[in-house]
């Protein structure tokens, strides 16, 4: 009987949705809930014990308020980590929405041809498809004290000695993340541009706005649900990154996403745990106040 | 717009330009550098053009590390995510054409899960086996706690893991696909007698073919690469990605650039064939989809 209503009308829509839905339950939900439960557990040395403290939180900004208040007022590490993250992810996001942009625009704009905005388009698309890890590798022999920028600038004899900060340092950091995302950016403004009426900027055009009225006042607010769907992407991504920041900077450089990978290499998850709740309630405060701007639902 | 060009074509071009030098610039030179002689070092000059540091790879691999089995697993792998990818997506994406309780919730539980630092999920799910493990331990019957490790595996936490990542994209293309897909070719079928199985086989699955092969690759490529939600949920046997990433600061010879060269290599291999596919496929549908204007020629 059963099956014959399914032979008939097929699976219903909810059993055809079911495994992927029990995918994100048991590997997203679940694992999210526990991460929140275990923030307010205590430990010790060997083991997480069910408890219900604020320990975790507590201990992670330990002695902020008193070094910050003190005569020489200074920031304690955690504040400082958290501050390096959002400079990082602020100089990222600023560089790839300019850059996404004007490249997105190039492509749904100036490209006339179908077949050439495609090949393009891949062009764009293909290293995203390659090892990030082998992608930031390879700014090594660019960037590194002896690679070819440095012996380019000897041979001009711009300096003397190789420059330092190339590599390993909050620039090379920043350069891998644009060089990663912008693609991030390009793919969902591209989206939007294409929506829009090409006779809309004919008619800027015709009532006498210039190229930069028009796109100030037509392409940019017609392209926001695109640049807000970057924005997002780029912004949760740098946020709470710990291989780029580690590979490109050396190791060297703390953020809030090397930390808790730090912490969950020592074993200690509870704080582990409060760090990540912290930094999803950093997130979400940013993708809500971004997403008070476009509804995403529409824009597939 | 017309015919005449803005001055801003021919900046935004160069920018353009500039653009895909900045992308495949470092590419090229690691893979010019895995050529290095055998005397040669980690930057340019080259000093002579050989494939030793290939074959030192194929030999030894690198130090300290197995590389050849993570190099299999991480095929593994994303072979089992790219087809889970696709079936997966692919019923859901049916599911969403039809409506069902709950799809909202499930689409912004995706879109959550593609935004999530991939930190939080990865501790997540180390967090979940752990306590899993911790409770077969102490309360399973002796016979499944006798000799028990650990829950955590390629197959189990990492497959979950990498799922997280490539699902939403899976998902996100399924209903962009369907949102454009035109529903009258289905009904058609339907009226002319097709059961539902035959209408999705014969008509939906072949329009919607490439976009599908599309999806395979985002699947495999993605967890080919992955290396932050596996991070910590990888278990005992890493996969190549998280051990090139222990080795960027440890290998100083080009033999970690014949590696790049490799796997670059697979990816561009996969890329290769799912874009050939989904050409063909187009070239099919394109002769065998419509007799439009065919009268008049």
């Amino acid at each position: 009987m059963i099956s014959k209503v399914i032979a008939e009308k097929g699976l219903p829509a909810w059993a055809q949705a079911a495994p992927l839905a029990l995918v994100f339950a048991l590997f997203f939900l679940v694992p999210l809930l526990l991460t929140v439960v275990v923030s307010f557990w205590n430990y010790t040395e060997y083991e997480i014990l069910p408890d219900l403290t604020a320990r975790n939180y507590i201990e992670a900004f330990e002695g902020c308020a008193r070094r910050l208040l003190a005569a020489s007022p200074e920031l304690c590490t955690t504040l400082k980590t958290y501050l390096t993250t959002l400079r990082i992810s602020l100089t990222v996001w600023l560089i790839t929405l300019v850059l996404g942009f004007a490249i997105a625009y190039f492509l749904a704009f100036h490209v006339r041809s179908l077949t050439v905005q495609i090949v393009l388009f891949l062009i764009c698309t293909i290293p995203f498809w390659t090892s990030n890890v082998i992608r930031m590798i390879s700014w090594i022999p660019l960037l590194g004290r002896n690679g070819l920028i440095n012996q380019a600038l000897i041979k001009m004899h711009a300096v003397n000695e190789p420059v330092e900060w190339l590599l390993f340092s909050d620039f090379a950091v920043i350069l891998a993340f644009v060089h990663l995302y912008t693609l991030f950016m390009i793919v969902p403004i591209c989206n939007s541009m294409m929506r829009i009426d090409r006779s809309l900027l004919e008619a800027a055009y015709d009532a006498g706005a210039t190229g930069w009225q028009t796109l100030t006042n037509v392409v940019i607010p017609l392209s926001k649900p695109g640049i807000v769907i970057g924005s997002i992407f780029v912004l949760t991504i740098v946020m709470g990154d710990f291989v780029t920041v580690g590979v490109m900077g050396g190791q060297q450089i703390a953020s809030v996403g090397k930390m808790i990978n730090t912490q969950m290499g020592a074993l200690q998850f509870p704080p582990a745990a409060a760090h990540a709740v912290i930094l999803l309630a950093t997130v979400l405060t940013i993708v809500w106040g971004l997403t008070r701007l476009v509804d995403i639902r529409k824009e597939l | 717009m017309g015919g005449r060009r803005f001055a801003s074509f021919y900046w935004l071009s160069a920018l353009f330009a500039l653009f895909v030098l900045f992308l495949y610039g470092p590419m090229v030179t690691i893979v010019v550098l895995s050529f290095q002689g055998p005397e040669g070092g980690l930057t340019f000059p080259m000093n002579g053009v050989s494939f030793h540091w290939f074959a030192k790879l194929w030999n030894d691999g690198l130090p300290n590390v197995d590389i050849w089995s993570s190099f299999a697993r991480s095929a593994r792998l994303g072979v089992v995510v790219m087809l889970l990818t696709v079936v997966l997506s692919l019923m859901a994406g049916l599911a969403y054409r039809r409506g069902f309780t709950g799809s909202n919730a499930l689409f912004y539980t995706v879109i959550a899960s593609l935004i999530m630092p991939s930190i939080v999920v990865s501790l997540g799910i180390g967090l979940e086996f752990r306590m899993l493990d911790e409770a077969i331990k102490k309360h399973a019957p002796a016979f499944l706690a006798d000799g028990y490790d650990t829950g955590m595996g390629l197959f189990t936490s990492a497959l979950g893991a990498h799922l997280t990542w490539t699902l939403p994209f899976g998902l996100l293309i399924m209903l962009a696909i369907f949102n454009r897909f035109d529903a009258r070719y289905e009904e058609a079928a339907r009226d002319l007698g097709a059961s539902r199985w035959q209408a999705l086989r014969h008509v939906v699955l072949p329009i919607i073919g490439p976009s599908v092969v599309g999806i395979g690759l985002f699947g495999f490529t993605l967890s080919w690469d992955e290396i932050a939600r596996s991070s910590q949920a990888v278990g005992y046997l890493n996969t190549l990605p998280l051990e090139l990433q222990g080795q960027t600061t440890t290998v100083t010879t080009p033999v970690i650039y014949a590696l790049g060269t490799l796997t670059t290599a697979v990816s561009f291999a996969v890329i290769a064939v799912a874009l050939g596919t989904i050409l063909l496929l187009r070239r099919r549908q394109a002769r065998r989809g419509s007799d439009v204007g065919k009268a008049m020629s």
